[in-house]
């Protein structure tokens, strides 16, 4: 995948959704997004089978 | 043994009185209030109920089978009369709620006496009860360490003997990492086992609730209390209950037990390796199985939680961020901009691991598991060295916990207890609804010695 800004697409995608993050968070929220980004890596480049998501999860 | 059924019986023979047990209760948690495990103590109407406990037994009722024993739950659960705190500043301003959570009124019912509500994460994100609003927990063991989270509060009450019995809940181990740390047993069922309704939700898609206790009895005996479709809960589930207190005693024959191995032997200090070993020896077990993709399972259930938590508290993180608790605050904001390819794929994955462990279970009837790779941090540890590696603490305590519930296993984190240092849990695992042989097990554990509580 290719590297992409995260401060800018937390910018943007706050903006997005009318979420004012205050400067003082602005750079703590960046990193948290760059971790769960990297979480979301594990799961997303995980070839799944055609099956979808269960509408009422029954274990 | 002081565990809540000896109490019960106890009280119903006439040997101690409703009221003189909750005194006691009320004047251990006044003594160790430096714990800072409670929100709120319910002294008052406490002591009125067990004094209608102590009428009845004069009167020749019955009394329930909990009658007299005391208990609190998580500041989480709703209590007529007490506002819902869910560990946040922001819920400090709405009103006390109107009636009981389902699982505090069937508790009631069963004679139980609720003495107060207790600290936690604020709203359920995290794994140490170190809340910025509501003080730290401490760990009764050692008061310099944190008791464990998100449900802290619930399991050191539990471990310093202030009440027998606690409800917490669990989204990623919030009840299994408090109880490892505190040395008690903590159950998380099945997904849907126990009803919801009045207990503030966290994740949904990930929101479970359960006991702690001191003995396995105990936690048998409220388990199949607090069983039964509830229709204010939508994911409740229709099956009937099955009640595994009479099957207590079945012993464990015919059972096939394995070891987790692979990813739930990594990442963690040897001593929590070392007791999943002592269980296994106990229970004659060599087998070891792979839970596959384990690792992934822990990211998607992270990715849900970041998604459904941000999603929940989104209107307060627009118009009050800064009264949210710093721990949470940063992730909650930063969930709030997942996009929705990741949250469903990780929705997708969940449903691909559930048929993939449904598979191992065709073999295997109980898994056994580290609870946390460490024991409790010190409160305020940001950081520690695992194999030569600095890591954050706070995350990587639900290491082992995460892929379980994740896919709503019932799991019971078992007490062992070693003289000299600090308590550590080992997660004894079966497949969906199958509580009753991990209480099977838990039983034999107990009578071997090898598993048991410890208070302080």
């Amino acid at each position: 995948m290719e590297k992409f800004d995260v401060a800018e697409y937390v910018d943007r995608t706050a903006a997005i959704l009318d979420l004012d993050i205050n400067p003082e968070y602005r750079e703590n929220v960046i990193a948290n997004f760059e971790k769960i980004h990297a979480i979301a890596q594990l799961v997303n480049e995980f070839p799944i089978p055609d099956v979808e998501a269960l509408p009422t999860f029954e274990p | 043994m002081n565990d809540a059924v000896s109490i019960a019986a106890a009280v119903r023979e006439g040997k101690i009185s409703a009221v003189e047990v909750t005194q006691a209760a009320l004047q251990r948690i006044a003594q160790r209030q430096e714990l800072n495990c409670f929100t709120a103590i319910t002294d008052e109407s406490a002591l009125h109920d067990a004094k209608r406990i102590d009428d009845a037994i004069a009167q020749g009722n019955h009394p329930g089978s909990l009658a007299g024993v005391p208990f609190a739950v998580k500041n989480l659960y709703d209590v007529a009369g007490i506002t819902t705190l869910a560990g946040a500043k922001i819920n400090a301003e709405n009103p006390p709620a109107t009636h009981d959570a389902t699982l505090v009124t069937k508790l009631k019912q069963a004679g139980a006496i609720l003495v107060g509500t207790l600290n936690m994460d604020e709203y359920a994100y995290g794994f140490v009860t170190e809340n910025a609003h509501y003080g730290a927990t401490h760990n009764p063991h050692d008061f310099n360490r944190v008791a464990g989270g998100s449900s802290g509060g619930s399991a050191a009450a539990v471990a310093a003997n202030l009440v027998p019995l606690s409800l917490g809940t669990d989204t990623n181990g919030s009840i299994r990492v408090p109880a490892a740390f505190c040395g008690i047993f903590g159950l998380k069922p099945t997904y849907g086992r126990l009803s919801r309704a009045g207990v503030a939700l966290f994740s949904s898609s990930l929101d479970h609730v359960g006991p702690f206790a001191r003995s396995v009895r105990d936690i048998a005996t409220v388990f199949d209390l607090l069983q039964g479709y509830d229709d204010r809960d939508p994911v409740c589930t229709q099956k009937s209950p099955e009640l595994c207190l009479p099957q207590l005693d079945r012993g464990i024959e015919n059972l096939r037990i394995a070891v987790a191995g692979d990813y739930f032997t990594k990442g963690a200090e040897p001593e929590a390796i070392t007791v999943v070993e002592q269980v296994a020896q106990a229970l004659d077990v060599t087998e070891y199985i792979t839970l596959p993709e384990a690792h992934r399972a822990r990211a998607a259930a992270f990715i849900i939680t970041s998604c459904e938590g941000a999603n929940l508290h989104m209107e307060k993180l627009r118009s009050r961020p800064q009264d949210f608790d710093f721990a949470t605050r940063d992730r909650f904001l930063a969930g709030a901009l997942i996009p929705s390819h990741w949250y469903i794929q990780a929705q997708r994955f969940r449903r691909w691991f559930r048929d993939r462990v449904k598979e191992v279970f065709q073999n295997i009837d109980i898994i056994l598991a580290p609870t946390t790779p460490c024991f409790a941090p010190l409160i305020g540890q940001k950081t520690m060295m695992l194999a030569g590696e600095e890591i954050l603490i706070r995350p990587h305590l639900g290491l082992f916990t995460q892929p379980l519930s994740f896919i709503g296993l019932p799991v019971l984190s078992v007490p062992i207890h070693r003289p000299g240092s600090l308590p550590l849990g080992v997660q004894l695992i079966a497949a969906p609804y199958n509580e009753a042989i991990i209480l099977r097990v838990a039983a034999v554990l107990e009578a071997k010695g090898i598993v048991s509580t410890h208070t302080s």
